[in-house]
């Protein structure tokens, strides 16, 4: 068997990057591949990367913490960002832009530092997430410092309809509420402290629902 | 207190916010006794024999045999691998994001035994993007495990080692695909691969690679503690142990019950999550996550067990029940289940690469009122070339549902198609009081 992209395929005890080198792998033009003096990067952000290179048996798998350290130091991932993550690790550029392009959490395009998801699948759907999208995109518009979007099911369908406001969940949640979330932002307090998924009980705990059944 | 339905094992002191540390999880729970006894007493394959006697069977959708496959692994000295799925993106799944918050020393436990039975050196918890605040929980639980000597270089002086790192995937649904997870932890753009060969044969790296669902693993600890005999106590032959079910939709208490395989569904939707708003009746269920064919009221009262959902033309999945009551459209129910798919396909492959776009086109189509009822039967042949020539089930994943849909409620659709331009749209209920919190 010819060696497979990325897999140790002859020899499963060599590290992956020897294992492989005879081969065309993706990302590893070494004349593509920018100097770390060359792209300025933040010592700190150097040394992240490293860290989480370590981490792993092949470096490569550091690829998407690196994009995610990224991310969290430019807001999102920026060219020069990818350029430095790129220097550090020993990948081409590109090879690392393909990845963060595959990803919805990873941005590409300049966003704006307080990002929120709002669930528009099945279950939120059904108790109205599509309302809630728009009161969140109407209390943040014009807005540059916020990012709202729709997003695929978050895995919170019990307190549908449901938000993720820096990647911390909340709900179930009123249109009304959009306007409070965003306002209590602004003001740099704490978001929605009632509706956190976090402050919450196992469901088969709370009393049971009035009614007929 | 519980309701009498629930039989909580993997959710036992979970409401104690203490379970999380490690020191509560040793005073509630007894944990890591069970690592220790394997660490210190056990043989790599007397474990193997009881997970595989246990009949468990994976939590993640498949419902394979965790034991055998455990068990599938080559035997040598090559480096070997443990992931752990915790990518959980299906819509209607949310119990690993509650065993995982509530409970993730039960699962490092569990990884660390799984470990031992796989002979793997190197175990990752692939968790989904989203899941920032339970990738911190974890990341804290590691942290503890290590410094008190049940993860890292020769764990309880046994000459054995294990790293465990958690790895946040970044948004991406077809990543809990067992390959395609590989690939993204291999730090690619994540595509599920040809198989086979099957990772446990070359999975991680080119190593055998065992990969198992969050719930699955979280099982481990108590089988080995218990044995195979207690486990089977539970559930049915086929289906043995307890279950953690997400409910959601419409019901008036969604949330995660963790019950014996092979209780009424029904006890279930209405005995635990309430069933749906008074004054209305239930007219679709999908009994296990937004994959599985829907089914209707005249089957509620099918045991919830992998063999009764499959005998009904459905399956069990992950154990995610989303409910339709009778204000919701099928259609474009539909519509919304093909649009995720369609959204999440990676695109390596044809069929559903385009099957899932066109899908979705036509379902707008019914849904505009511009399509005419041969579209139906169009929509339904295509959703028969989809299933079984794609890939990886990501294409069959909206093919089974949306077929269901068309078959089993085609008035409905023919009837949308005669009311083009309404929208049918209505919310369910206001959002529930604070229904489940304890605050
Ligand atoms: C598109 C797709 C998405 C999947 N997502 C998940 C997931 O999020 N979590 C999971 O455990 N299994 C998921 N699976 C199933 C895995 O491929 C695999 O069967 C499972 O992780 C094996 O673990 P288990 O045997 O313990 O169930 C998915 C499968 C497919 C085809
Ligand atoms: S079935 Fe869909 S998700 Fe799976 S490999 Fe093919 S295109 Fe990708
Ligand atoms: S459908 Fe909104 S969180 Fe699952």
């Amino acid at each position: 068997m010819s060696p497979v992209d990325g897999a140790g395929v002859n020899n499963p005890n060599l590290p992956v990057d020897q294992a492989v080198s005879e081969g065309r792998v993706p990302g590893r033009r070494e004349e593509e591949i920018p100097e770390l003096h060359e792209v300025g990067c933040p010592p700190e952000l150097q040394e992240r990367i490293e860290t989480l290179m370590a981490r792993y048996p092949d470096r490569r798998s550091a690829s998407i913490p690196a994009l995610w350290a990224v991310q969290e130091l430019y807001g999102w991932c920026t060219p020069e960002g990818i350029r430095q993550a790129a220097a550090v690790m020993r990948f081409t550029p590109a090879y690392l832009e393909s990845v963060a392009s595959f990803y919805d959490l990873l941005h590409t395009e300049p966003v704006g530092r307080h990002r929120i998801e709002v669930c528009t699948n099945i279950s939120c759907w059904m108790r109205g997430g599509d309302e809630l999208l728009d009161a969140f995109q109407a209390a943040a518009e014009g807005d540059e410092d916020f990012f709202v979007t729709g997003f695929e099911c978050l895995g919170a369908c019990d307190i549908a309809p449901m938000a993720a406001i820096g990647q911390r969940y909340y709900g179930p949640l009123e249109a009304a509420e959009a306007g409070t979330a965003i306002a209590q932002i602004k003001a740099g307090e704490e978001v929605l402290p009632a509706k956190a998924l976090s402050e919450r009980g196992l469901a088969g705990d709370a009393p049971a629902p009035g009614g007929s059944s | 207190m519980a309701h009498e339905l629930e039989t909580r094992v993997l959710l036992e002191h979970a409401e104690d916010p203490a379970l999380r540390t490690l020191a509560g999880y040793k005073r509630l729970a007894g944990g890591y006794a069970t690592q220790e006894r394997a660490y210190r007493e056990m043989e790599q394959d007397e474990i193997l024999k009881e997970l595989e006697d246990s009949g468990l069977r994976g939590r993640g959708g498949a419902g394979f045999s965790m034991g055998k496959k455990a068990s599938f692994l080559p035997r040598g000295d090559m480096a070997k691998y443990l992931c752990c799925n915790a990518d959980e993106s299906e819509p209607g799944a949310f119990k690993d994001r509650e065993l995982m918050q509530r409970n993730p020393h039960q699962l490092i436990e569990g990884i660390a035994i799984a470990a031992l039975a796989a002979d793997a050196g190197h175990a990752f918890i692939f968790i989904r993007g989203e899941y920032d605040e339970q990738a911190d929980i974890l990341d804290a639980a590691v942290a503890e495990a290590y410094e008190a000597g049940y993860l890292g270089t020769n764990i309880l002086g046994c000459h054995r080692d294990l790293e465990l790192v958690v790895h946040r995937g970044a948004g991406a649904y077809i990543c809990g695909e067992e390959t395609a997870l590989l690939d993204a932890l291999e730090g690619k753009r994540g595509n599920p691969r040809l198989k086979p060969p099957f990772p446990a044969v070359q999975g991680l790296y080119g190593g055998p690679t065992l990969i198992n669902n969050v719930e699955t693993l979280s099982n481990v600890p108590r089988i080995v503690a218990n044995g195979a005999e207690w486990f089977k106590g539970f559930g049915t032959e086929q289906s043995p142990g307890t279950k953690v079910v997400s409910i959601s939709g419409a019901v008036r208490r969604p949330g995660n019950y963790e019950v014996e395989l092979g209780i009424p569904t029904r006890d279930l939707i209405y005995g635990l999550a309430g069933g749906p708003d008074p004054g209305h009746e239930i007219k679709a269920f999908y009994p296990g996550g937004s994959s599985s064919p829907v089914l209707t009221p005249a089957e509620l009262d099918l045991p919830y067990s992998f063999e009764a959902m499959a005998e009904a033309g459905s399956m069990l999945g992950s154990g995610s029940i989303i409910v339709a009551d009778d204000r919701v459209s099928i259609p474009h129910m539909a519509l919304r289940t093909a649009r995720f798919y369609h959204h999440e396909s990676c695109g390596k492959c044809a069929p559903c690469r385009e099957g899932t776009n066109w899908t979705v086109k036509m379902l707008e189509r019914v849904v505009r009122g511009e399509a005419t009822p041969m579209d139906l039967d169009i929509i339904s042949s295509v959703q028969e070339n989809i299933m079984g020539h794609c890939l990886c089930v990501l294409g069959d994943s909206m093919a089974m549902p949306v077929s269901a849909m068309v078959r089993k409620f085609r008035p409905e659709f023919e009837a949308v198609i005669e009311t083009a331009g309404l929208d049918p749209h209505v919310v369910v209920s206001a959002p529930a009081e604070t229904l489940g919190a304890t605050v």
